[in-house]
């Protein structure tokens, strides 16, 4: 089985190293580590904007450079977080805690060295863990019939909205919301037309760019617009010197890498707990086994080092289920799916064998990729930190192009332009009501296929809804989500928050609402 | 909880009340429309099956929401508007895809795109007539030379149709 496998990604070797291929990797780590470093811009807002520019790609190409993007933006984000103390991004907002601290103590650069090895070693660690996982999981996911498909649909679903952060009720509410939007359109079986209101452009349903990039673009810039306090650079002076960690730091932080590595893969294991939870059980797990536990928050290097790793691994770790069964565990694997079925591929189990080359090629990008960023990012470091002095005022304008320009190029149609600002205004509503929008996404690009597989599942069981708990193995899945549903219940009721680690979140200066909230006057630091 | 204050104007004043109120009429449009639909039988969906059912879902998660809302006594953030609300910003931005799409389909590529730029960047309240338009005409020039000349989309950099 090993045997199969090395030869397995040998072969994602040779695809990712195609000219090509190589340069395109490389264009998705740049602009993902640049925007990783923007404040305002996260993975999501660009994976978006440059979706339209794959269409003419090679599907390859696209999902190489697109993935780029999203764990590109992960090494980025943590620059954000350790020199500014602004945790641009979610994963990120627990390195704050103990990065900037060294940055004032003048070892800022010294966490950034580190933290670009740890996020190395844990990326390499979800990446080994995605080549010989997959195989099995698609070995049991092939034997799946649409009753089966059908709950563990529903699990991720259940999974990925009720374990995010907000309150469980409203991201369920909000999964409810993005199916339904799946479902606008012309019905695939029957042909008849749903919830078009007699406008002809909605007859292909409502387009996927303009979704994404109503709810995590326009709606973002409409909550962050003069809400950004200028950002205090006092601190960002790092050379290329400066990085290099002694020996005793070294000695320091190997330990916690490889424990927030495993940690982090733990979490990935679990559909739903994305690179957030993970950075934060990390770090409330280091900070317990710890001999001085005080001392977190001053400073350490083990506060750095094992969040982040633990984000990286858990970052390759969710392609896991998203490749090998279809089904994505946050909203970013949910778009990078949705670019995938844009280019004609159907997600699901057999996705690793129709199509072994966006398969292995990617596992195998996912290696250079991320030895390129680590090469970028030691050079680069300083780029950086000048490109965080970009005002919002001028990114938002050019990014608000850039959304109506891409949502255009996408069926060259001005009818998407409008419909990315309505769904802007209504994604925006819907944040001020404290609701977070990431789950309409995962709703809406699994909807179809879930009403789909409802339907085969009811045609072939002759009508009988009990084929969900009568068939094991999706009876399993059932039991999951009735356990998952009951423990956020009991959590309710004895008043605890569902969320894993509240006492951390707290401390960092209330939630960082989605994807791209950039640092606002709330979180700014008092110096 | 002060008993004093009816609790029915107590929960006007928060934020869940209005999620779930938002959530109950958007399941309930949802379950109307959707019964329009023909629904078919559980062995034979028709293409209302699934969304009404939807919308029956959600209106009952509504209900939960606005629930939770009336029981909740935590000091969560509970206005509705920002601290500093940015009404003049939000029309910019809003305002900004519709003059893309104004300009782009009367006057090509080039008007839309500083049309659109300018106009967002006017929400900036530091924002300066100088500064917006020289960041209209770079982000026009830059944008321009991606798309069109680099990414050949389909859009007349220039023209001019007549009949408005």
């Amino acid at each position: 089985m090993i045997g199969t496998a090395l030869t397995d990604l040998w072969y994602g070797f040779g695809v990712a190293f195609e000219p090509h291929n190589l340069v395109f990797c490389f264009v998705g780590v740049l602009v993902g580590n640049m925007v990783g470093v923007l404040p305002g811009m996260g993975p999501l807002a660009t994976i978006s904007i440059l979706l339209p520019l794959t269409f003419g790609m090679k599907p390859v190409a696209a999902i190489l450079m697109l993935g780029g993007v999203m764990y590109g933006a992960q090494y980025g984000g943590a620059i954000c977080s350790i020199l500014l103390n602004l945790p641009c991004h979610p994963p990120h907002a627990v390195t704050c805690l103990d990065g900037f601290p060294m940055t004032k103590q003048g070892r800022g650069g010294v966490a950034l060295g580190l933290t670009v090895f740890a996020s190395f070693v844990g990326a390499s660690w979800g990446i080994t863990e995605m080549i010989f996982l997959s195989p099995l999981l698609v070995k049991a996911a092939l034997q799946f019939g649409p009753a089966e498909v059908c709950s563990l649909m529903l699990l991720g679903l259940l999974a990925g909205s009720t374990l995010a952060r907000g309150s469980p009720v409203k991201g369920v509410a909000m999964t409810v919301l993005g199916l339904f939007l799946g479902s606008v359109g012309t019905d695939l079986e029957t042909g008849s037309e749903r919830y078009t209101f007699g406008m002809t452009e909605l007859d292909d349903g409502i387009e996927l760019i303009a979704l994404a990039l109503g709810l995590f673009g326009i709606a973002e810039f409409m909550s962050s617009v003069n809400q950004v306090a200028p950002i205090n650079t006092k601190y960002t002076n790092v050379g290329l010197k400066d990085m290099r960690p002694t020996k005793a730091e070294i000695k320091q932080a190997f330990f916690p890498m490889w424990r927030g590595t495993i940690v982090g893969s733990l979490c990935s294991l679990i559909p739903g707990t994305g690179p957030t939870i993970a950075s934060f059980v990390a770090y409330a797990t280091e900070k317990k086994i710890s001999k001085h536990p005080e001392k977190f928050g001053t400073g350490l290097i083990e506060g750095v080092v094992c969040p982040e790793a633990s984000t990286h691994s858990s970052v390759q770790g969710d392609f896991i289920p998203t490749m090998s069964l279809g089904i994505p565990g946050d909203a970013v694997m949910a778009l990078l799916l949705g670019a995938l079925m844009i280019q004609g591929i159907v997600p699901g189990p057999q996705l690793i064998s129709q199509h072994p080359d966006i398969f292995w090629g990617l596992v195998a990008s996912f290696w250079i990729g991320n030895i390129m960023l680590v090469v970028l990012n030691v050079p680069l470091i300083g780029i950086w930190v000048k490109m965080l002095a970009i005002p919002y005022r001028f990114l938002y304008p050019s990014a608000l192009f850039f959304v109506c320009i891409g949502v255009y190029a996408a069926n060259n149609d001005f009818f998407q332009v409008g419909e990315v600002a309505v769904i802007g205004l209504f994604g925006y509503i819907l944040l001020r009501l404290g609701f977070h929008p990431a789950p309409i996404l995962l709703g809406f690009v699994l909807g179809p296929r879930f009403e789909e597989n409802f339907r085969r599942a009811m045609l072939i069981s002759r009508g009988d809804i009990l084929v969900f708990v009568e068939r094991p193995i999706s009876a399993v899945f059932i039991a999951l989500c009735a356990i998952l549903i009951g423990s956020q219940i009991y959590f309710r009721l004895r008043g605890a928050k569902a969320d894993l680690e509240p006492a951390d979140e707290n401390a960092i200066g209330g939630h960082v609402p989605t994807e791209l909230a950039p640092q606002r006057v709330s979180a700014t630091p008092a110096e | 909880m002060r008993l004093s204050t009816s609790p029915l104007r107590e929960l006007m004043g928060k934020r869940d009340f209005y999620a779930g109120g938002l959530m109950i009429l958007l399941g309930l449009g949802i379950a109307l429309k959707g019964a329009t639909y023909r629904a078919g039988t559980l062995m034979h969906m028709g293409p209302g099956f699934l969304p009404t059912a939807l919308g029956i879902l959600l209106i009952f998660l509504g209900i939960a929401i606005a629930a939770a809302g009336f029981s909740s006594t935590d000091g969560e953030e509970q206005s509705l508007l920002p601290e500093h609300p940015q009404w003049w910003a939000w029309f910019c931005i809003l305002m900004s895809p519709v003059a893309f799409i104004f300009f782009g389909r009367y006057f090509g590529m080039i008007p839309g795109t500083f049309a659109c730029v300018f106009i967002a960047a006017l929400g900036d309240k530091t924002a300066t007539w100088k500064g917006t338009i020289i960041l209209a005409t770079v982000v026009t020039i830059f944008g321009v030379a991606l798309f069109s000349y680099f990414l050949q989309v389909p859009m007349p950099i220039l023209t001019w149709r007549g009949e408005l």
